[in-house]
């Protein structure tokens, strides 16, 4: 295959106020014609630069190019004028960005922003182009494009945005398409949707595809070759199999490792230590080496070249010089087997029931005519000592349904009993103060969960000063909770803008445990994290759970970390529990045809799985056609409930004995 | 392929040792990157580094203190009437002997006034038609503006945060409230309530005070509401209602703590205004009455003998114009300061 | 002029949106309840508008209701003054019932005012005010409107080329005219603009009204402030639509700066000026009291302040009453027009 772009050595600067960040440390690479090439990395990593300097899109007044070059069809892309440039963007090297809310003009009729390139870089005009736009709308799905060309962008939703985007960036049949997280702000169903476009259409018309992204699991999806980087530099690249099943550098390793998988049966995910590195002030040697439980004492004087270790594969690690001790397998440390999950529940049953909820409802009125049903008759129970998930798209209702059940909202309708009592009855002052000592929260943003005007010591404490406990020992109280956060006191004093997201959402945990709850729920905690930080909180609740014997309910949209996480699911759909059961259940035996849906649109980093999997794909529609009308939670198993009408139930259970045959 | 194996790597030799493994026993504990530093060192550092919002801090220093003392730096008092030296232009020892600095004591047809009318005492500034000392006079000046614009930043500031405060927090039917009788007065132009006001209540600084606070506080009110109910959907006030916090916690150690920075550039934007509108008041025939004196009615005086005696005319806006400038530049870097978009 | 309004509008450029303008609030609000559960955008605009005008009449049978006590309590006004000669008491006595309860006066001054009868002004003979301000509306009308399409127009260039030329000599240059623009007190501007240009150069009138060249400086001096304030405003808008994810899609599909900042910048960024647009109106016309006065302009704005210090107090609450009706229905109109420029606004819904 032939080279289309080739990338050498670039280095890529930012100046900001406090000093040079080096985004980009010498990265090179090249694409082939036709392929899809995945450049994955954490936030910082530079992915997104170097993607954006393919195109010279950085902003020119606070960005260097340092040196390098990117060679496009014999000419250096880095030197050409930028009357040259414009004639390549848009025409030859097309761009579809992250967040389809930002990426269209809110004011201009998303017909004419199609048209612009077209007019831009061919010699159509009128109604030519019009009948270009229309079939380019056809082409990335929209229907009704003669009457849709004419809208605005927030008349389409997020998924439908994306769409046009793409079909932007199609208008005239580019070489390279550079999709820098196109996926990232959606949701897993529509993710994969956009996701089947990309390659129908790269198929269709032989595009080449820089796809950037932070999600192994989209990598295995969509990529021929991987590069992956690591503080500005490509620490590993090779052919998708390669780097999945080969992998070699520590780093990719501890990434993959990170990421739970259906079929994982370890009590412990394995994750990275530490923060990624200070662009702003780099270590010397690897930038790796101190998260790297593997490190020679050369990762700290010299930073590793690329060794090569197929044709195509390359990992820049000290580990591959012939003088390295050859090193056993990243220690797979907790595969001793855990009890078998059975007995486990049958043990949580035995202790009873923690909460038990009863046909909660939560309606949001907006106006006289218009209320929004955000949940809608649901009833689950949660055992003491188990962790609870509760999965779901965005706007499903699963975060409404926590703040439920700890008063942030005002319950609509519905019964809500934590440790035998009704929370509803919680009223006098004495009671609630009581209610919030045993019911706590961990919330999302670790930029917004923590007041940025008061100390560590002050936010982790507010709890302590709040019920008066632990006076006179406040302070040793808040170093006991950060060191079992993972912390130092030498944090105390410190002020929350001073963290990272992952040390932030340990302060607030730190702020949740500090009263001794019995139960938390935690909004979401890890999706605004990155994956190697991921992995750190999500084993940092486990251990918690274990050691305190907590009860969770954990809320996510990711359901492989869910699934890793809790013993049992529900799974949300507009404002219902459409199914429940135990994890290992739910994810062996979904039920639900939106289960079914969800499980097949998720991405696993498992590139030759993914090759094989089929989507099942949820015709919201003709579900809703169907009649609905005594649809209730049905128990079609032991401990497995689907929302089902009674015709289904019997469908369902029938379906059920056939498999157990 | 391009790449290739690093050219050096077959040339340079490395020793085996360097290979060992470094046995980082525990790999270093969760480490900061960032200074310790508050909020406000934060927000100081930045205005530091803002040049022209930290010179309009020192004018403002400078005129503050020249008002308090600048009434007392001469014997002059700033009522005092003598006819025998009306209009004097501005002479100033030693700076009187360079020609170009105007402050010779000459007037515009270059007629040595000091000479010509027998004084032989200094005016800084000059005098007025009635022999009264400017610099005097200016100062005194300034400290009533200055003093109706502080007072009315201040009431400004306690009705237009208690009102935002209270319609944003408790929200619901009384927010609702809150909000329509903020919807009718905003509709009200500003200087038609203070000259309706003044009519009835008779120029006075308290009057004008009051007639600017009337409907000078909705702009608070508004921008405290705006950020207060931003912020109660912030999720560290909803975990601190999660701990169990009283209203009055989550009010002063979480809302009104976070409210500081947009609270402080309104004031700070107050003043100039309040400043501008006394002036104009007295411009249009509604300022302060004889003796008192605000830079405004000097600004007003001194205009009507522009064309001859300019001196007046020209002091005067000079320091009127400089103090909202000052305060406007410090406004503006006060809000980049507090931007916390700046902040990440 | 800066004065409350000033404030207001510099407000605005500290918390952005949410307080820029009734219509704004309304905008955000609804992008948070969805816009599909609004229904269509032609159903809330009219909704809208129901309650803005609603507002309006509030808002003015307050000030109708402030200027009536006013002229019953305030001693010398004609309500109440003794001095009058008997003749004219009685006109008045029967024109608004003054031997009536004070309620039934209420409506009688409320149903005069509805039919446009804004009173008589007693320093010029007894002539009504309505007359008065339609002889004198046509100066001011002139000036304001020249000073606001002057200082518009300048404001918007300095304003735009500030942006494009970040952190250079242009941008510090023109927020440097800018914040004196703020700063400086129109009538010091307008005094010094009299000195220098007429008085001492004698290249213009300095004062009455005469053919355009008249117009010229009272424009100039009542423009300043407007040229400041949009320029802060569009520099503001301008960089933060700049930094807009869309103007790098633009920038991706092959355009030149020049189109990317005509066809997507200045469009978007010139949809919020338009919401500074009422106040600022607002603000020249008060500003135009003193300008008018300074240049003896023989407009509304001065003879409004004569007004004043003559004491007549019929013209007083007339012409206010007149100011007051003129500012809110401004004020109206530009946010109006506001909804009906702004797509998001306009059309909503469509089939997501």
């Amino acid at each position: 295959m032939d080279n289309i772009l080739q990338v050498k050595n670039l280095h890529v600067s930012f100046d900001t106020y406090a000093g040079e960040v080096q985004a980009v440390r010498g990265v090179s690479f090249d694409l082939k014609a036709g392929e899809t090439l995945a450049i994955v990395g954490e936030s910082g990593s530079g992915k997104s630069v170097t993607s954006k300097s393919l195109v010279r899109l950085n902003p020119p007044d606070s960005t260097r190019v340092k040196n390098g070059e990117i060679l496009f069809e014999g000419k250096n892309i880095l030197n050409i004028t930028e009357q040259e440039m414009r004639k390549i963007r848009g025409a030859d090297i097309a761009m579809i960005f992250q967040d389809p809310m930002t990426a269209l003009n809110p004011t201009m009729t998303i017909g004419k922003q199609i048209a612009e390139s077209i007019r831009k870089h061919t010699s159509m005009g009128g109604a030519k182009v019009k009948e270009r736009v229309i079939e380019l709308l056809q082409m990335v799905g929209i229907k009704d494009a003669e009457i849709r060309i004419k809208q605005y962008p927030h008349q389409f939703s997020g998924g439908m945005r994306q769409r046009i985007v793409i079909a932007m960036a199609l208008a005239c049949e580019p070489k390279i398409i550079i999709a820098d997280e196109p996926t990232t702000a959606l949701d897993v169903s529509i993710q994969a949707q956009i996701l089947e476009l990309l390659k129908h259409i790269q198929q269709q018309m032989g595009l080449s595809i820089v796809f950037i992204t932070h999600d192994l699991g989209v990598v295995a999806k969509m990529a021929d070759r991987v590069a992956v980087m690591y503080a500005g530099k490509i620490i590993e690249i090779g052919l998708v199999d390669e780097v999945f099943y080969k992998t070699t550098h520590p780093y990719t390793k501890g990434l993959l490792a990170a990421m739970p998988r259906p079929n994982m049966m370890s009590d412990e995910l394995y994750s990275i230590p530490g923060s990624p590195p200070d662009l702003l002030n780099l270590p010397q040697g690897d930038a790796f080496a101190e998260r790297n439980k593997q490190a020679l004492k050369i990762d700290f004087l010299e930073e590793p070249p690329l060794f090569q270790i197929s044709d195509t594969h390359f990992a820049a690690t000290w580990l591959l010089h012939e003088l390295a001790p050859k090193t056993a397998p990243l220690e797979n440390k907790s595969v001793n087997p855990i009890p078998s999950n059975h007995a486990l529940e049958k043990d949580r049953i035995a202790k009873g029931n923690l909460i038990l909820v009863k046909g909660l409802k939560q309606y949001f009125k907006l106006d006289k005519h218009n209320t929004v049903k955000a949940v809608d008759d649901i009833s689950f129970n949660i055992y003491k000592g188990e962790i609870f998930g509760l999965v779901g798209e965005s706007g499903c209702g699963k975060s409404t349904t926590g703040r439920s059940l700890i008063k942030l909202n005002e319950m609509t309708e519905g019964e809500v009993i934590i440790d035998g009592k009704d929370i509803r009855k919680v009223k006098s002052k004495k009671e609630l103060l009581e209610f919030n000592r045993k019911v706590q929260m961990i919330f999302q943003d670790p930029y917004s969960s923590l007041n940025p005007r008061m100390k560590v010591a002050d936010i982790i404490a507010e709890g302590l000063d709040i019920h008066q406990l632990n006076l006179g020992q406040r302070q040793e109280k808040v170093y006991e909770l950060l060191e079992t956060v993972g912390l130092n006191k030498e944090h105390a004093n410190r002020y929350p803008h001073e963290f990272s997201g992952g040390q932030r959402q340990r302060i607030g945990i730190a702020r949740a445990l500090a009263v001794e709850p019995d139960f938390i729920i935690a909004d979401e905690p890890i999706s605004a994290l990155d994956v190697s930080i991921q992995a750190q909180i999500v084993n940092l609740l486990k251990k918690l759970q274990k050691e305190k014997g907590l009860t969770y309910l954990f809320i996510a949209h990711d359901l492989s970390m869910v699934k890793y996480i809790s013993d049992r699911i529900g799974v949300m759909y507009r404002g219902k529990i459409v199914e429940m059961a135990s994890s290992e259940e739910l994810y062996g035996n979904p039920i639900h045809p939106y289960t079914k849906s969800l499980l097949s649109a998720l991405p696993l980093p498992d590139p030759l799985l993914e090759r094989e999997r089929k989507r099942i794909i949820f015709d919201d529609k003709s579900h809703e056609g169907r009649n609905r009308e005594n649809e209730i939670l049905r128990e079609v198993r032991e401990g497995h409930f689907v929302m089902c009408t009674e015709q289904e139930y019997e469908e369902y259970k029938k379906n059920l004995e056939v498999v157990a045959h | 392929m391009v790449i290739k194996h690093d050219e050096n790597l077959k040339v340079k030799k490395y020793t085996p040792d360097l290979f060992e493994p470094s046995n980082q026993d525990a790999i270093k504990r969760e480490q900061i990157m960032r200074p310790e530093q508050s909020f406000w060192q934060d927000a100081w550092n930045r205005l530091k580094k803002n040049k022209a919002a930290f010179l309009g801090l020192l004018i403002i220093a400078g005129v503050i203190l020249l008002a308090i003392f600048g009434p007392y730096m001469n014997s002059h008092g700033y009522d005092e009437q003598d006819l025998t030296r009306t209009n004097l232009p501005p002479k100033i020892p030693v700076l009187e002997n360079i020609s170009f600095l105007g402050v010779d004591g000459k007037d515009i047809r270059n007629v040595d006034q000091y000479a010509s009318k027998n004084v032989d005492e200094f005016f800084w500034f000059g005098t007025d038609e009635l022999g009264r000392d400017l610099w005097t006079r200016v100062w005194q000046g300034t400290r009533i503006s200055l003093y109706i614009a502080f007072l009315a930043a201040t009431i400004d500031l306690i009705i237009g945060v208690a009102y935002g405060a209270i319609s944003s927090f408790y929200g619901g039917r009384l927010d609702t409230l809150m909000q329509r009788i903020i919807e009718v007065l905003v509709g009200i132009p500003g200087l038609i309530v203070n000259i309706l006001l003044i009519l009835i209540l008779k120029p006075g600084i308290l009057s004008i005070t009051l007639a600017m606070v009337i409907v000078g506080w909705i702009g608070m009110a508004r921008i405290v509401r705006a950020q207060i109910l931003k912020l109660k959907g912030q999720e560290y006030v909803l975990a601190s209602k999660t701990l169990g916090a009283s209203n009055q916690r989550l009010i002063w150690k979480h809302l009104i703590p976070n409210t500081f920075g947009p609270i402080i550039v309104v004031t700070t934007f107050t003043i100039p205004g309040a400043i501008f509108t006394e002036a104009l008041l007295s411009f249009i025939g509604l300022g302060l009455q004889p003796p008192v004196a605000s830079l405004g009615t000097i600004v007003n005086d001194s205009y009507k003998l522009l064309r001859i005696y300019p001196h007046g005319m020209i002091v005067s806006s000079i320091i009127i114009s400089l103090i909202m400038i000052s305060f406007n530049l410090l406004g503006d870097g006060l809000r980049d300061a507090f931007d916390p978009k700046m902040r990440k | 002029m800066i004065d409350y309004f000033e404030y207001k509008i510099k407000i605005c450029l500290v918390v952005s949106v949410e307080t820029r303008s009734g219509m704004k609030i309304a905008y955000n609000n609804m992008e948070m309840k969805d816009f599909n559960l609004m229904g269509d955008g032609g159903y809330f605009m009219f909704r809208y508008i129901m309650s803005r005008i609603g507002y309006m009449f509030v808002t003015l049978f307050i000030i109708i209701l402030l200027s009536f006590v006013l002229m019953q309590t305030l001693p010398g006004s004609p309500f109440n003054d003794e001095k009058l000669p008997p003749a004219q008491k009685e006109i008045l006595y029967e024109k608004y019932g003054l031997d009536k309860p004070v309620a039934e006066q209420f409506v009688i001054y409320l149903k005069n005012l509805s039919q446009g009868d804004l009173g008589v002004s007693f320093t010029f003979d007894n002539r009504p005010v309505t007359k008065i301000i339609s002889e004198r509306i046509g100066a001011s009308a002139v000036l304001g409107i020249q000073a606001i399409l002057l200082g518009t127009m300048v404001g918007l260039l300095l304003g735009i080329l500030a942006a494009l030329r970040h952190n250079s000599f242009w941008d510090y240059g023109a927020m440097l005219i800018a914040v004196l623009g703020i700063s400086i007190p129109s009538f010091v501007f307008a005094g010094f603009l009299q000195y220098w240009v007429g008085v001492k150069l004698e290249w213009l009138p300095i004062a009455f009204w005469g053919g355009f060249e008249y117009s010229i400086l009272p424009t100039f001096a009542l423009s300043v402030s407007v040229v400041a304030t949009i320029a802060r405003f569009t520099r503001i808008e301008m960089l933060e639509v700049l930094g807009q994810e869309y103007i790098i899609t633009a920038k991706s599909k092959g355009l030149s700066s020049f189109e990317i900042i005509g066809k997507h910048g200045i469009r978007n960024a010139l949809i919020p000026i338009i919401t500074i647009i009422g106040p600022l109106i607002v603000n020249t016309i008060t500003g135009s009291l003193v300008i008018e006065k300074i240049f003896s302009i023989p407009g509304l704005g001065e003879q409004f302040v004569n007004s004043i210090i003559t004491n007549d107090y019929q013209l007083i609450m007339g012409t206010t009453i007149f100011y007051a009706v003129l500012f809110i229905v401004v004020v109206l109109i530009v946010d109006i027009l506001y909804g009906f420029i702004d797509p998001r606004i306009r059309v909503a819904g469509g089939n997501r």
